[in-house]
């Protein structure tokens, strides 16, 4: 904290940023006290798009839940899907064949690039370099392609099944997904060439929001907050689901804790799960997509359970109990910008305005997610 | 670390712990406690650098009615087949039974406590170890208040608010109860069993 917001002696203002605000991405507030351009206090003020989805799950069946999963979080919707269908799968006892989880790997981790590469755009966007957003859009429109032709959606997905998912990929999924790759192997040297090294995005990023390992274990931080800050955790190698076992991939951890630190998390996160799609691409199996076993009206046995999945975010984790019925008793779930942003107000105590602003951005909120 | 946690948490009086099959359930251990215990609870998982995933509720409204009906139905039962199975003997040997005395006693016991309860549940993880923990803990329905694990982990501050704004329930010692996701006068709990729009 500087000396200046230290001293705290001169009179503060209030200054509201949000609800509606370029660089908040969507409806949140941030109610600041400042002490001219330092920030002496800061209290983010949710609920803005708050629509109660776990009581949606307590008044409809089952299934027709999963596409309220696809509405929290908009960007990687195909994680929510699979976190929900987990948690019922284990519920029920559902198994998936095996072609089916190759084909989840490969749409989530898809549905994680366009979601790392928005984000890429957007955040170089708040700190005002216009021109890369352009590039991280095509390259993710080429994604959303893909996930179109074979979810029939391009953002809100509803895709995956209790037992599988709802449509094969066809050959022409395939080689897509291997020209994207190529193609997008061929841009990153261009986004680290132009963004990664520019020296204003440095001077914008480096030592900037500092989050100590303490702090992110304290306030129940997690995905690429927590391992900017020096944390090996992420639930696809901790406590692997899926067939994520499979692969042979790393997990980027950076130990300076700062805003570039959590950058550089995602972009490195991009390259992982290209890894990922192309092994899984090698070694997608024949066979059925769906189950057949899985009754129509589903009916779990009494219980509570829990699921959690590695999200763009981070941690998403749905706690369901079944009263034996075919709805949910209780829905609970566990959005990781939540955590992540509950600990903005500590953090940014005696930031610059500026500063808080690119902190947040590397964050990576997305409201809906937040509100639920 | 399973054991660890088990052994500390066994000092907390009442406790009731059970070791859960990871694979059905999604956690390793299942750690009931008294009110004003949750605070102790929170402190042994954060000595051992533990992370607060989610706090939430469960209303459980009805449940112990519920049960109680369903008790009541098995002890009618009970006695009726009792007393068909006397019937049938007292043509043929005599053989003294008594299976309906105990099952009654059960229900009496069920019928002093029909206080209607609500759950809160903490979610627990570790980052390097993988191991769960889930701690839970029941709190009257009518008035629903426990303590706030917000000094222990500052993370659980909102978690908790949220809790609050859901099921009404009151965490003592919490910094700003007010509404965080509903709007800012709200005086309803929608996951409440009996809200209705």
């Amino acid at each position: 904290m500087s000396d200046f917001a230290l001293s705290q002696t001169k009179e503060t203002f209030v200054l509201n940023l949000g609800p509606q605000h370029p660089a908040t991405h969507g409806v949140l507030r941030v109610k600041l006290e400042m002490d001219g351009e330092y920030i002496v206090h800061a209290e983010p003020i949710l609920g803005y798009i708050h629509r109660m989805h776990e009581k949606m799950g307590e008044n409809r069946t089952w299934a027709q839940f999963m596409p309220n999963t696809a509405r929290l979080d908009y960007l990687g919707a195909l994680s929510y899907n699979h976190g929900y269908a987990l948690a019922v799968e284990r519920a029920a006892s559902i198994e998936v064949p095996e072609r089916a989880e190759y084909i989840r790997v490969i749409t989530v981790e898809l549905n994680r690039i366009a979601s790392h590469l928005l984000w890429f755009g957007a955040y170089v966007l708040d700190l005002g370099g216009m021109t890369p957003i352009f590039y991280a859009f095509d390259d993710r429109e080429q994604i959303l392609n893909l996930l179109e032709s074979v979810t029939g959606a391009r953002l809100t997905f509803c895709y995956f099944r209790f037992g599988g998912v709802y449509n094969d990929i066809d050959d022409s999924f395939i080689a897509g997904s291997r020209e994207f790759i190529k193609r997008l192997r061929k841009q990153m040297p261009d986004y680290h060439n132009l963004v990664t090294k520019n020296i204003i995005m440095i001077k914008r990023l480096k030592d900037i929001g500092p989050i100590s390992p303490e702090m992110v274990r304290k306030y129940g931080a997690t995905g690429p907050v927590m391992r900017g800050s020096g944390i090996n955790y992420d639930v696809r190698k901790n406590e692997p689901y899926s067939v994520y076992p499979e692969f042979d991939f790393d997990i980027p951890v950076y130990d300076e804790c700062d805003s570039m630190a959590r950058y550089m998390v995602r972009m490195d996160e991009i390259e992982q799960s290209m890894r990922i799609i192309e092994q899984a691409l090698d070694k997608l199996p024949e066979g059925p997509v769906m189950t057949e076993k899985v009754p129509k009206n589903l009916k779990p046995p009494k219980g509570d359970y829990y699921s959690a999945v590695e999200a763009a975010r981070g941690v998403f984790g749905c706690r369901v109990v079944s009263d034996g019925t075919n709805t949910a008793y209780r829905l609970k779930l566990r959005s990781p910008t939540f955590s992540n942003l509950s600990l903005f107000g500590e953090a940014c105590q005696g930031m610059l305005l500026a500063d808080a602003l690119a902190f947040m951005g590397s964050l990576d909120l997305v409201i809906p997610e937040i509100d639920r | 670390m399973i054991a660890k946690i088990k052994q500390q948490m066994s000092e907390i009086t009442s406790a009731k712990i059970t070791e859960t099959e990871y694979a059905a359930k999604g956690y390793h251990l299942d750690v009931e406690v008294p009110a004003d215990q949750v605070v102790t609870a929170a402190e042994i998982l954060d000595a051992e650098k533990f992370y607060l995933e989610a706090v939430t509720g469960v209303d459980w409204m009805g449940a112990k009615a519920a049960e109680l009906a369903a008790k009541k139905a098995a002890a009618a039962k009970a006695a009726l087949d009792a007393a068909k199975k006397a019937a049938a003997e007292a043509e043929g040997e005599e053989k003294p039974e008594t299976v309906a005395a105990p099952v009654a006693e059960s229900v009496e016991e069920v019928e002093e406590d029909l206080e209607e309860e609500m759950e809160v549940v903490y979610d627990y993880n570790h980052a390097e170890e993988l191991c769960r923990v889930v701690v839970r803990c029941r709190v009257p329905r009518l008035s629903p208040e426990l303590p706030t694990i917000s000094e222990v982990f500052p993370g659980a501050n909102w978690h908790e608010r949220e809790t609050h704004d859901f099921f009404g329930i009151k965490f003592i010692g919490h910094p700003d109860l007010s509404p965080l996701l509903l709007p800012e006068d709200a005086d309803f709990h929608p996951l409440l069993k009996d809200f209705s729009a």
